[in-house]
């Protein structure tokens, strides 16, 4: 067995992860006011995940990242349904949104939506599935 | 001519500039005899050519005082990437055995990999 001489993209996918990182935490926190949202959000954030996988092996980022992504593709459905759920308790339809304004203590005066918790699950799922997709496909066992 | 108009014919400069690295590139792509030259040509050139034109709009969005971090972070990730990426498909063609252009004289990655193949056995 050859030992593998990869130092470039192990080092350049290092520091683009993070940076893809980022930008998909950018992409879901701006979807309510601009492009983005909790569907590309998750995208971005398993693209990053899947250049981890490429450049180190699936074994190592396993180790690193305890995960289960089907529970987590399940978890995010389940927060999906129950913020529909949950406007249900207010006697109001399924599915009803509500936003407000509060003052927090770093962001100042910010707009908190449910629609936000929504797109958490979605992102979730997003996630867990295509990330079960392909390491389905990548494993040997 | 105001400052600003001033700000604006840089960044149209600065777009032109790139627009035409990239037809030098694609040129490049098809006038070079094998893959490792016309690699060359497209990472280099189309890098430079992305580059300016973002750089570019860049600032011709900064004119409306919209500093765009998105552009930003864009401009970094080519800059950090795309040369990566020249560098491994270049790499995987050169282990899959692609030939050198005829004109090509010596060959000193050849003598090293040989020597790695002989020491692993």
């Amino acid at each position: 067995m050859k030992k593998p001489n990869d130092v470039i993209i192990r080092s350049v996918s290092k520091v683009a992860v993070v940076i893809i990182l980022t930008f998909a935490i950018n992409l879901f926190i701006s979807g309510h006011h601009n492009p983005g949202g909790g569907f590309i959000g998750g995208l971005a954030f398993s693209s990053a995940l899947i250049l981890l996988f490429l450049s180190f092996d699936i074994e190592t980022v396993r180790k690193n990242i305890p995960l289960d992504f089907k529970i987590l593709a399940a978890v995010g459905v389940l927060i999906s349904v129950s913020t529909g759920g949950g406007s249900m308790l207010f006697d109001v339809p399924f599915l009803t949104q509500a936003y407000g304004y509060f003052n927090l203590p770093i962001f100042g005066k910010t707009e908190l939506a449910t629609a936000v918790i929504f797109d958490i699950g979605v992102a979730l799922a997003v996630i867990g599935t295509s990330i079960t997709i392909i390491l389905t496909i990548g494993d040997d066992r | 001519m105001n400052v600003i108009n001033q700000i604006e014919l840089a960044a149209v400069f600065l777009i032109l500039v790139g627009t035409i690295a990239s037809f030098l590139s694609a040129i490049g792509f098809i006038r070079l005899p094998d893959l490792y030259t016309r690699a060359h040509a497209l990472s280099k050139g189309s890098t430079m050519g992305v580059l300016f034109i973002l750089v570019g709009t860049f600032f011709f969005f900064f004119i409306d005082g919209y500093f765009s971090i998105r552009l930003f972070l864009g401009i970094l990730f080519v800059f950090l990437t795309a040369p990566v990426s020249a560098h491994v498909i270049v790499r995987a063609a050169y282990r899959s055995n692609v030939p050198l252009a005829k004109e090509s004289v010596r060959d000193d990655l050849k003598e090293v990999l040989q020597e790695e193949v002989y020491n692993h056995k």
